[in-house]
């Protein structure tokens, strides 16, 4: 690791935001962990990408633009999210080209943009976490995070450190759940099924516990698993790579 | 055929809840996938090959006058006839045309995409002429009066019992204790009745998969030979191909063939590779006496000036939608025309109108398989993404959507406000909530909780969180 301590802006993403603020804090202590002094910019709100899939590009620049400017100056920008750093990393050239006040901007801020689990390992070198969970887990790959930036090693690298861990993989782990933002309401007929299929895979996993590192689609596979009546607990890998598995998992009350 | 791709919503629900399509359909996931891998794990240089098949079909399309105007040279050479067709109208009828003059009775046909696009069989039929599909999906979906349901396995849709009845049902001289339950005995039953009628026709269409610039050939691949009989054996041969289907060599289709095959079945080639270059030569033994090229636009020379450019280096081996995990859902017909799955979202639009197909580029989580498996690298995702900024500058997108987005945009362009509003909305969830952490129902969530729970949020965001711990460390 390097002796000076990079300063990483946190792009929280709006769904840890809103829903579930002990991922953004297992953030925190991981890239902490990892030599990072750690700030998070309060003129954040969302990366666009519900406008820009939409094909609200206006929307979806202003936005842009905005982001643009609060991660400024950040040595680098990590998102606890592979969809959210892909929309930054390699959506915001598209979006700013031909833009002359903020092309070049879009494009240095996506070189410093990362996903969570790959910064730490690819860009801090770490190899390993400090923390227990005792259990079987299966991993789901989120589909930006997989196609878009390569991530698939480095999650299971460092759940692999994990003390008392085991990791069953899923099958079809890189098949997409059905989540896909609006999608899932637009179509909520096509996105039951892939849900399902999807759950039945980690049914058959057998595992306790089921792990991702996107938030929209743990949300999805979560609220399918409920419904279901299903014992899998679902909670984002930063959780468990932190040590931080004390709050109830994604869609389980506190007092059961 | 008459596109129903303005009622994908209906055709998709409808789908999903066929349990005869979703038994037919986990064929598609544990066939084509697998395969595929294989082939591809097999050949170190895929990856390349597919480079060098993209840069191959750029250049075509950045010259694409200049190798149509040297392929009909070479087609008039050789002693057969391009015509020249700007719509499927046209192209109808210069088919229809060429079958009266010769006073055709009876068509086989190879599988063809494009007479499907055209709607070739139903314009044959309305004039008395019988078209006859020799490919085995193409025939059996023809029985059963069914457009394709997948560009390379048109009846993918059905399970071997269905085919078993529909060949019972309509071969009637069938013995009934003659065995049709394995797929070699459905192969040989439609051998055996259409046997005689590559031997009837008086003329024969088939597709092409190349058209070669520099020899005015045509190319198909099949795996049953009956491409080979249906052009060889009438008359008359017909080809009908769409524009974009010229490479300028051999060389260059010998390339793209290397990945054609390994992307659509996983085989290393199909089992028939046919040229065909103009009628029957005096030293030939055997061949056709006229050689007709139907050569349709029908949108594509717009296409090629705009943003779906790309996706006309389509070789059409179906690799995108045998990844499709809403083709896997939902099967072919749901998108209501001609060409299915994640090229079907970016072709149908450009080709019958975004009005008429504007559901297929939103129906889809832009997951990306479909890009990183298809061998001529067309950005697929991105095209549909053109295809939602399109309608959405059209005001074609739903009222209620586009609201919602506007509704969310506001707030999201001002994080002061945003975060004031989102910390209370959250916190009234949360408590709304209570004990239990998730919600049955919600409402305005109907779209999401008729099929799942909604993880209720744990209460207070993170940003208000975050800034408390930072006045905490300040005091």
């Amino acid at each position: 690791m390097s002796e000076t301590r990079p300063r990483v802006g946190l792009f929280v993403t709006c769904l840890v935001d809103l829903f579930r603020p002990s991922v953004g804090f297992a953030a925190v202590k991981l890239l902490e962990q990892a030599g990072c002094t750690v700030a998070v910019p309060r003129a954040q709100t969302c990366c666009g990408q519900p406008a820009y899939n939409s094909g609200d590009r206006a929307d979806a620049q202003a936005i842009g633009a905005q982001v643009i400017a609060a991660f400024a100056g950040f040595d680098y920008v990590v998102a606890p999210s592979g969809s959210c750093a892909a929309m930054i990393r390699e959506h915001y050239p598209a979006l700013f080209a031909g833009n002359p006040a903020l092309e070049e901007k879009s494009q240095d801020l996506a070189a410093r943009t990362y996903e969570l689990v790959s910064f730490l390992t690819d860009v801090r070198g770490v190899t390993g976490v400090d923390a227990t969970f005792e259990g079987r887990v299966t991993y789901h790959d989120a589909c930006s995070g997989l196609r878009e930036l390569g991530v698939h090693a480095q999650p299971r690298r460092l759940l692999a450190s994990v003390r008392g861990l085991s990791l069953t993989e899923l099958d079809d782990a890189e098949v997409c759940c059905g989540f896909g933002g609006a999608f899932c309401v637009k179509y909520p007929e096509i996105s039951d099924r892939m849900v399902t299929e999807k759950v039945e895979c980690v049914e058959r996993a057998g595992a306790g516990t089921l792990l991702a590192g996107d938030l929209g689609c743990l949300m999805n596979m979560a609220g399918k698993l409920k419904r279901l009546g299903s014992a899998v607990m679902t909670r984002h890998v930063a959780e468990v790579l932190a040590g931080m598995t004390g709050d109830p998992a994604i869609g389980e009350g506190k007092g059961r | 055929m008459e596109s129903t791709a303005h009622a994908f919503k209906a055709n998709a629900r409808a789908a999903v809840q066929d349990p005869q399509l979703k038994r037919a359909l986990a064929h598609v996931k544990t066939g084509f996938i697998g395969k595929r891998a294989k082939a591809v794990a097999r050949l170190p240089e895929f990856e390349a090959l597919c480079d060098a098949a993209r840069d191959i079909k750029d250049h075509t399309l950045e010259h694409l006058d200049l190798y149509l105007e040297r392929y009909e040279e070479r087609v008039t050479a050789q002693g057969g006839q391009v015509h020249w067709c700007p719509s499927a109208a046209d192209a109808r009828e210069a088919v229809l045309d060429i079958c009266r003059r010769v006073g055709a009775k009876t068509v086989t046909k190879g599988k063809s995409m494009i007479a499907e696009e055209i709607a070739l069989n139903e314009h044959l039929e309305a004039n008395g002429i019988t078209p006859i599909e020799t490919d085995l999906g193409e025939y059996i979906i023809q029985l059963r009066h069914e457009p394709p349901s997948h560009i390379i396995a048109p009846a993918v849709h059905l399970t071997k019992d269905l085919i078993e009845a529909e060949f019972r049902a309509k071969h009637t001289e069938l013995p009934p204790e003659r065995s049709l339950s394995e797929p070699r005995e459905l192969v040989d039953e439609a051998r055996r009745v259409l046997r005689d009628s590559f031997l009837a026709a008086d003329v024969g269409i088939t597709g092409a998969n190349f058209l070669i610039a520099e020899t005015g050939s045509s190319v198909i691949v099949t795996n049953e030979g009956n491409g080979d009989l249906t052009q060889a054996l009438p008359k008359v041969h017909i080809v009908v191909a769409s524009l974009e289907k010229v490479v300028p060599t051999f060389e260059d289709a010998a390339t793209i063939l290397r990945v054609l095959a390994r992307s659509a079945t996983g085989q290393e080639f199909s089992t028939y590779t046919t040229v065909s270059t103009g009628p029957k030569r005096p030293e030939d033994r055997d061949g056709p006496e006229e050689y007709h090229v139907v050569l349709l636009d029908n949108g594509r020379s717009e296409m090629l000036a705009g943003p779906f450019r790309d996706a006309l280096r389509c070789i059409r081996c179906g690799a995108c939608m045998n990844h499709c995990p809403v083709y896997h859902a939902i099967g072919g017909h749901a998108y209501g025309w001609v060409y299915p799955g994640p090229i079907g979202a970016v072709l149908t639009p450009s080709l019958l109108g975004v009005e008429e197909a504007g559901d297929l580029p939103n129906a889809s989580t832009f997951c990306g398989r479909c890009e990183a498996v298809c061998p001529m690298r067309i950005p697929l995702p991105k095209m549909m993404r053109h295809w939602r900024e399109q309608e959405f500058e059209r005001h074609l997108t739903p009222r209620p959507a586009r609201w919602a987005l506007k509704f969310w945009a506001f707030f999201a362009r001002r994080p002061a406000l945003y975060h004031f509003g989102a910390g209370l909305k959250m916190r009234i969830l949360a408590a709304c909530a209570g004990r239990k952490g998730r919600f049955r129902s919600l409402p305005l969530a109907g779209g999401w909780t008729r099929a799942r729970d909604f993880p209720a949020p744990q209460g207070r965001t993170f940003q208000s969180l975050w800034a408390a711990r930072r006045r905490g460390r300040r005091a």
